[in-house]
């Protein structure tokens, strides 16, 4: 799932936030419902129940298990049929905080492909941008459709108490995940459907729709007519999330396009039909800007359409996410949201940060390297966890030679403390059992406004004391409820 | 001084076998500016069809064109008057949305390596200091390293290599000049354009020159091939961080087999440009 | 819809009629094969693989050994057989997935499922005594995806580009075992009527699993002419060339109504067909049988060669 972090740890000894229980075992407000249903139940139920998940999952899951079962290319992501329940108290504060960093990102966008105010203003260091091959020249000087650049944001926060929640992650260009939110949700509605009787929840499936919609309002100048034509570009059925293009394009009523379908004619960016070329007015790329347009980017792509970028400049087309967005969500420039969200929007920030050190920076260089058995290092361009440094899981031979690593180039990393990440239970054999979770909500951007999913996609770290979330990692997955008022 | 300039140039391909597909981005329009006002100009073309126009992030105007399918010729001829005065090499204030910084990038035809550092030996400290005067002496040391000689380089050739070569043509010179000045840490770009010469009314080529950033003066030409600063003699057509950025034409053709495989067909490009003192008032059509 | 994903769906249905029809094919030669002593079941294993085409890439791979055996793994499983049955079904899978967004979960997952399936009958040789169970699996995938069609897709462009890549292919594998076979079916041969002719024929309708209902419509009578009429003219018969051709026809109807136009591919299969509606066997045998079916099968290919043009499903 993408560029997804979870690479966060905690030290096993720091008390966590369980969100279900309190520390005396009193069961939080937000589990009362969920509780309530689940001591009614049986003995054993949910033993049965999740045989039964792993059989339904098993089967309507076919969808992600099949597409990958040639080459494994994608695999089926364990789900766990424990609900992750946030109170609508809760998701207000959140939504404003989401919202909040979202629009930022957007005017930090549009900023930086301008006159950079917040470089002049020196709230931001140039040499940030210099260096960064994230921003492109090619979109200077250029406003996207509706002013738009962020479509689609997946916002990545963790938890370490009742009113904590922080930003661990901003995902600018293409999110991935949104289909397992709504499989996740599905299964379990098909699995405990007396369940939603009793505890209302709200709504995620209306995704596709919202996100058509939303689409569609960022129609490019020259579209005409009275529904713009919104298509799906996939890299094809070999890309590890062919099956969520599929699954969105189908769920949307979009085309699912390949570059090879398109071409520029016409002045536009058209389709091959059956019936001829058909102009495409918003195209939702999951394809990296490098494979965008061969005439602009790298020249060997075959992934991408030749003169894109020329026609979006010219108004023929909106591009979704817009290129070069990947900037703002750079990790060296992570670090800087706080000031970015202040210096955007005039108000401080709703969700925090994970306190984050610059190595750059001499003072924080030196406090790293005195703390380096308790931080987390990461390298400022990295994604992977190749090159990052876990502080309490290393040995001194690891960290001494990671300090090395880090005097010779400072400017590289950033570190962060290990948090205690809240748990939430999940289904063992022996029942139920507090695991470390992560919170993905998926953000729509249009000229209309800002439109957040009630919840999002949970990632769980499966073992027992890991805080990796990663689906490459042995983690899973779980629908996330955020209950209605 | 001023001078109007009539300009025609024109563009064609031949292929040997028919056009399969092909999409050209055309930088052949001049806009008027600091040192010239464009009277009439106009682009015309034979076997493609325009698609979109648009100001891209340089602020050249640049257009789109398909080559049609079939068509084994392609004509794509610019022409017109421009009216220019002598700025002393002066090009204007930096203007636009690029921020200076990416003046210092390097691009793949100006990536810097040893050549350029010995080039610019000894010259560190005058260009923090003077950066004007060091322009000019790096106008200099250019000219002597690369000679100007035609047919040993094309448009692909990295300054790194020509400068190894010691010879090049005035683009070779051009990148050379722009790999130094941002070892120097000075704003340097490319531009891409004409250049009346006497006695020399058709030419075989469009010319290309260097522009470098002053604090306080703005942009400066240098035109290394020629040893001055662009006069009325210059007509700037578009501008980049290097040829590949400002090109009159870049694109992508792909053309199927000729139907006749006998035929010793070949691919063939011929440019015609002339470059003359416009007659009289009047536009040249 | 894409033209790319017109040019899947067709493929998709081509190669699932295609592994269906081979897998008779295999069917009645193995049948056939076992009431024969050794060199004349040699001898139809031969024709077998000249009906698929695989004559020459069977030789590359076994030489002049023609066994039953050796032909029906080369057939159904080998690896190095890129036109095998299990490749077919891999690159119909592939294709439905390609237009994954185009056809419904039931159609996807009967694809699927076969695929899955086969997968697992064709990881080890194939037996003489599993022989039967096996070509029984790959036929079963066929109905499953074409029932699954039937029942669940919306009657649009996309069922229609998939009728057009059934009967086209469809009508090719009958074309081709007559192809083969016309020399069995010609009088000048069958004029004794001996058991042998008898045996052959039969095979003949059994390859187009046709054994049955001819013998119904008949009763019980077997003549050349008869069978050969039967195969090319009678409408009644699913895998008969007037069948595919009128069921054809409709597919490219729909198309013309629904996009308001006619195309090329369109004049010439409507001309194949009224000249197909205006034969008679006796003429077909004055023409002669044999360049009826090559014509045939050029003109076929030249329908499908035109729709891939004109429905752009390559650039």
């Amino acid at each position: 799932m993408g560029s997804g972090s979870g690479e966060l740890m905690t030290t096993p000894s720091l008390p966590c936030f369980d969100e279900m229980r309190e520390p005396d075992g009193t069961v939080r407000p937000a589990y009362a419902g969920y509780r309530a249903w689940l001591d009614a139940q049986a003995p054993g139920l949910l033993k049965r129940k999740g045989l039964e998940a792993e059989a339904f999952f098993r089967r309507t899951g076919i969808t992600f298990n099949v597409y990958g079962a040639t080459d494994g290319e994608e695999r089926l992501i364990p789900f766990d049929p424990v609900p992750r329940i946030i109170t609508a108290g809760q998701w207000r504060k959140l939504s404003r905080g989401i919202e909040q960093r979202v629009r930022a990102l957007n005017a930090f966008l549009h900023d930086l492909y301008h006159r950079q105010e917040i470089v002049r203003a020196g709230r931001l260091p140039e040499r940030l941008l210099q260096g960064n091959l994230a921003w492109l020249p090619q979109m200077a000087g250029f406003t996207p459709p509706g002013g738009v650049y962020t479509h689609i944001v997946g916002i990545d926060l963790v938890r370490t108490g009742e009113d904590e929640f922080l930003v661990l992650e901003d995902n600018a260009r293409t999110p991935s995940g949104v289909s397992y939110m709504l499989e996740n949700r599905e299964t379990m509605m098909a699995m405990f459907p007396e369940l939603f009787t009793r505890v209302r929840v709200r709504e995620v499936s209306d995704y596709p729709r919202r996100l058509a919609r939303s689409l569609a309002a960022c129609a490019p100048p020259a579209f005409t007519g009275d529904k713009p034509v919104v298509a799906v570009l996939t890299p094809g059925i070999y890309n590890s999330a062919y099956f969520e293009h599929a699954f969105l394009a189908d769920q949307m009523g979009a085309e699912l396009v390949e570059g090879s379908d398109l071409k520029v004619t016409g002045g536009r960016v058209a389709m091959r039909t059956t019936r001829g070329w058909q102009p495409v007015d918003v195209i939702y790329r999951r394809v990296d800007d490098d494979y965008l347009d061969p005439l602009t980017f790298n020249p060997d792509s075959a992934l991408g359409v030749a003169g894109i970028m020329d026609v979006y400049r010219a108004g023929g087309i909106t591009i979704a996410n817009a290129p070069g967005t990947g900037i703002a969500d750079d990790k060296a420039i992570y670090s800087f949201m706080p000031e970015i969200v202040e210096f955007y929007t005039g108000e401080p920030p709703i969700l925090p940060n994970v306190p984050t050190w610059r190595c750059s920076e001499p003072d924080a260089l030196a406090y790293v390297l005195d703390n380096l058995a308790e931080l987390v290092v990461k390298e400022v361009h990295g994604s992977g966890g190749y090159g990052m440094l876990i502080g309490p899981t290393s040995s001194r031979k690891e960290i001494a030679a990671f300090a090395a690593k880090l005097r010779a180039r400072p400017d590289n990393y950033i570190a962060q403390p290990t948090l205690s990440l809240s748990t939430v239970p999940i289904f063992t054999r022996a029942g139920l059992a507090p695991r470390h979770v992560d919170l993905r909500p998926f953000v729509l951007v249009s000229p209309n406004g800002i439109d957040i999913t009630p919840g999002g996609l949970t990632r769980v770290a499966l073992k027992k004391g890991s805080l990796v979330v990663n689906s490459s990692q042995g983690g899973g997955t779980k629908d996330s409820w955020v209950l209605d008022d | 001084m001023s001078l109007r300039l009539a300009i025609d140039h024109a563009t064609t391909y031949q292929f040997a076998g028919p056009i399969r597909r092909g999409l050209q981005r055309l930088r052949l329009t001049p806009l008027s500016g600091h040192a010239q006002r464009v009277i009439a100009w106009d682009v015309a073309f034979d076997g493609a069809t325009p698609e979109v126009a648009y100001t891209d992030e340089y602020g050249n105007q640049v257009a789109l064109v398909a080559l049609e399918p079939g068509a084994s010729s392609v004509t794509i001829r610019a022409h017109g008057v421009v009216e220019t005065r002598d700025e002393a090499g002066l090009a204007g204030r930096h203007s636009g949305y690029l921020p200076l910084w990416h003046y210092l990038r390097d691009t793949r035809l100006t990536t810097r390596g040893s050549g350029i550092a010995a080039l610019v030996t000894g010259l560190a400290d005058a260009a923090a200091q003077d950066p004007l005067a060091t322009l000019h002496s790096l106008t200099g040391r250019v000219r002597t390293a690369v000679a100007y000689a035609p047919g040993h380089t094309n448009s692909a050739t990295p300054a790194e290599t020509a400068l190894t070569a010691g010879r090049g043509v005035c683009q070779d010179q051009a990148h050379v000049f722009i790999a130094a000045a941002r070892a120097l840490n000075i704003p340097a770009r490319y531009v891409s354009g004409y250049l009346l010469i006497d006695g020399r009314e058709d030419q075989d080529a469009g010319h290309g020159w260097a522009e470098g950033y002053v604090e306080g003066l703005g942009w400066i030409g240098f035109d290394v091939a020629n040893a001055v600063c662009p006069n009325d003699r210059y007509v700037r057509v578009a501008i980049g961080r290097d040829y590949h950025d400002a090109a009159p034409i870049t694109g992508l053709i792909s053309t199927l087999p000729p139907a006749d495989e006998t035929a010793a067909v070949q691919d063939r490009l011929t440019i015609t440009l002339s470059v003359r003192v416009a007659a009289d008032d009047s536009p040249a059509g | 819809m894409l033209g790319r994903s017109a040019n899947g769906i067709f493929w998709m249905f081509r190669y699932l009629e295609r592994a269906e029809n081979t897998a008779r094919l295999i069917e009645a030669g193995f049948r056939m094969a076992l009431t024969r002593d050794s060199g004349a079941a040699s001898e139809e294993w031969r024709s077998v693989l000249i009906t698929l085409g695989l004559h020459r890439a069977y030789a590359a791979r076994h030489g002049e050994d023609v066994t039953g055996p050796h032909v029906f793994n080369f057939v159904l499983r080998d690896r190095d057989n890129p036109a095998s049955v299990m490749a077919m079904i891999e690159t119909a899978r592939t294709n439905a997935r390609m237009v994954r967004t185009g056809i419904t979960r039931e159609v996807w997952e009967a694809v699927n499922e076969s695929w899955m399936n086969l997968r697992e009958v064709f990881a080890r040789p194939v037996t003489e005594t599993r022989l039967r169970d096996v070509l029984d699996a790959v036929r079963r995938q066929a109905i499953q995806v074409r029932g699954a069609m039937e029942g669940t897709m919306l009657r649009n462009d996309i069922y229609h580009f998939a009728g057009i890549g059934t009967f086209l292919e469809r009508a090719d594998n009958t074309a081709r075992i007559l192809d083969v076979k016309y020399y069995v079916l010609l009088p000048s041969l069958s004029a004794v009527g001996s058991s042998l002719d008898n045996v052959q024929w039969e095979n003949v309708l059994r390859s187009v699993a046709g054994e049955r209902a001819y013998r119904w419509l008949n009763a019980g009578q077997m003549d050349p002419r008869g069978i050969a009429s039967f195969l090319i003219l009678d409408e009644r018969f699913p895998r008969s060339l007037a069948f595919c051709y009128t069921r054809l026809a409709t597919n490219l109807a729909f198309l013309a109504r629904a996009y308001g136009f006619d195309t090329p591919a369109h004049a010439i299969q409507r001309a194949g067909h009224a000249e197909l509606a205006g034969l008679t066997i006796e003429t077909i045998f004055e023409q002669g049988l044999h360049e009826f079916i090559s014509d045939f099968l050029a003109r076929n290919n030249q329908i499908a060669q035109q729709i891939q043009r004109d429905y752009r499903f390559v650039e």
